[in-house]
């Protein structure tokens, strides 16, 4: 399979009255349709890397190449259509817009696409909210949820453009053990039908080792890279 | 349109803030148009009262000898430029009237009647009585009809500054608006007055009103080309008015200060608040950023707010303006129980308002779009 994202050398500092140095010359590749893991202790550089990854942080040196495209000769607007195109995000917090209702969320990426929400988008909406089984409440407003319905709805809204890359920041960190073995399963499933490449940051190793890669950052560098 | 559907989202979302902000807008819009107007109409009815009703150039004798000879021709030439909107030939001369031992200083204007009409609308003035006068048969003002306690019918003595006493029926009561004018002018027929005076076919001035009555002094130049005759005197309303001019327009020009101070305002608050929702929102519109909406669409976001608050407060302020400066027109009396100020409403100046005041308040927006040109969305997702 084809490298989707490679990251090569990639240091990142960030300046203040002391310089600190984050990641130190990250060598990292994912292949499409890989389902992997990063994991490391709190101030690793875990979400700095997977921030990277997502374009939203730009590293200091080195270089990154998503879907075969050097990011660093893309302007901020090719970026933002990249963004848009290629990557679904999920955190720790759910990010909803409080203005629109759960559908208006899920639908965003289309409509920042510019794409035309017809009956098929609209259709595929809906099977999201079926598959994270929050059919019954895509009508709410996104303020009137529970936590784990509005962590799903996120989840819908990342994979409504049908990323190639899917990239979780600690997605279950807010979420009781039954929601949490809920969207793994729901991760899983999306990999294995739809061949997206999914890299999930967490700190926990049970998540982790529920991937078929582990990679661990330590202290700004890789210290293991497991493939199981 | 996202940026518009997100802007109407996000205004909704903060009624209280969205209702404020609308409401300031609105209220300086009003005062604005409300100041604008009521300026303009005082305005309009000082120049009205001042020059409209009364002639706005004069052409009289520049010699010794007060009086025109064949003044027919020059009436002609005049009416040839076709620089005039009417023309009335004038006989007149002072006289006097005694009542109860008191003496009324007049001065006896001889006009045709239709003509004089055209300059000084007496068919509106005239109160009471009619507007036709024959050989012996004159119109008085209100003023001194007042006070020489006299009603249509009744005869009013003049005599002439030869001691020559004649007895008219007075025919009409008029009001012109100006209570000098209202307490000395009689009007008569031309001939008799020409009699009077010893005159015959003799007038002393010929009034002329303008279709622009800011244009008088420029009329008054072209025809003193076109009569070239250093025998005749023009003259003109402004060059006679000169201090009424520096006041009316001492007045526009503190009228455009107060708008000016006004638009300012509205910038200065509409910015603030602006600014203040890119903050509120920030986090919003950090991850529409990860989500790759471009940077010119999430700074659209806040100019669309300006507009719509714009659009909508200025809207409100038009209506509330001119709801005012009816209830200033309902609530204000003169001594005649009429409206001290004759209310024109300007549409031309109510349109350029409403269309500084949106551009005003996009502006506004512009100003706040472009903090959040400046927003990085991986500051949000740090944020948490």
């Amino acid at each position: 399979m084809a490298n989707v994202v490679d990251l090569r050398n990639v240091d990142k500092s960030y300046r203040g009255a002391v310089d600190t140095r984050v990641l130190f010359g990250i060598n990292l590749a994912f292949e499409q349709g890989s389902f992997n893991s990063i994991v490391g202790e709190s101030g690793s550089g875990k979400s700095t890397l997977l921030n990277i990854i997502g374009t939203l942080d730009r590293p200091t040196s080195g270089e990154l190449w998503l879907e075969g495209r050097a990011t660093s000769l893309l302007n901020a607007d090719k970026m933002a259509e990249l963004r848009n195109r290629s990557i679904g995000f999920v955190f720790q917090s759910h990010y909803l817009l409080p203005e629109f209702s759960a559908m208006d969320n899920v639908l965003m990426p289309q409509l920042i696409g510019n794409r035309r929400v017809d009956h098929s988008v609209r259709k595929r909406a809906e099977e999201l909210f079926d598959l994270m089984g929050i059919a019954r409440v895509r009508n709410n407003m996104a303020n009137k949820m529970s936590g784990g319905q509005q962590q799903r709805t996120a989840i819908a809204r990342a994979l409504m453009n049908n990323p190639r890359i899917f990239l979780a920041d600690e997605p279950t960190g807010n979420l009781d053990s039954e929601n949490t073995a809920v969207i793994y399963r729901i991760f899983r499933d999306v990999n294995r039908q739809f061949g997206t490449t999914f890299i999930i940051v967490t700190h926990d190793r049970r998540i982790a080792e529920q991937t078929d890669r582990i990679v661990e950052i330590k202290d700004g560098r890789i210290v293991m890279d497991l493939l199981r | 349109m996202l940026p518009l559907r997100i802007a109407v989202r996000f205004l909704c979302s903060n009624p209280w803030q969205t209702a404020l902000i609308t409401s300031g807008m609105a209220v300086a819009v009003s005062i604005q148009v409300f100041v604008g107007l009521l300026i303009g109409s005082l305005q309009s009815s000082l120049v009205d009262s001042t020059v409209r009703n009364s002639p706005q150039v004069t052409i009289s004798s520049g010699t010794s000898v007060p009086s025109i000879y064949a003044w027919d021709r020059i009436i002609g030439i005049v009416q040839r430029t076709g620089l005039s909107a009417a023309v009335s030939p004038v006989t007149a001369g002072s006289a006097v009237t005694i009542k109860d031992e008191k003496t009324y200083p007049l001065i006896l204007k001889g006009v045709h009647i239709a003509e004089a009409d055209r300059i000084y609308r007496l068919r509106e003035a005239v109160y009471a009585g009619e507007l036709y006068v024959g050989s012996r048969e004159v119109l008085i003002g209100r003023e001194l009809a007042a006070e020489l306690q006299s009603r249509v019918g009744d005869r009013l003595n003049i005599i002439l500054p030869n001691g020559n006493e004649t007895i008219f029926t007075i025919i009409g009561l008029y009001d012109l608006g100006t209570a000098a004018v209202n307490k000395t002018w009689v009007i008569a027929n031309m001939r008799t007055v020409q009699q009077l005076l010893g005159l015959q076919g003799r007038i002393t001035s010929i009034e002329l009103s303008v279709p622009d009555v800011f244009a008088a002094d420029i009329v008054a130049g072209d025809l003193a080309r076109e009569l070239n005759n250093s025998e005749l005197k023009i003259d003109n309303w402004k060059d006679q008015n000169k201090e009424l001019l520096g006041a009316l327009r001492s007045q526009g020009i503190s009228s455009t200060i107060i708008q000016v101070v006004i638009i300012f305002s509205v910038i200065i608050a509409i910015s603030s608040v602006l600014a203040i929702t890119v903050l509120q929102k920030s986090r919003q519109i950090g991850i529409l950023k990860a989500m790759g909406i471009k940077d010119l669409s999430a700074s659209l976001i806040f100019v669309l707010e300006g507009l719509l608050v714009g659009l909508t407060g200025s809207l409100l302020g038009v209506g509330l303006g001119l709801g005012l400066l009816y209830a200033f027109d309902s609530f204000s009396s003169g001594p005649n129980g009429g409206s001290t100020i004759k209310i024109s409403i300007d549409y031309g100046f109510i349109i350029i308002s409403w269309a500084i005041a949106v551009a005003a308040s996009t502006l506004a927006g512009l100003i706040a779009a472009r903090r959040s040109l400046k927003l990085n969305p991986i500051d949000v997702i740090r944020e948490g």
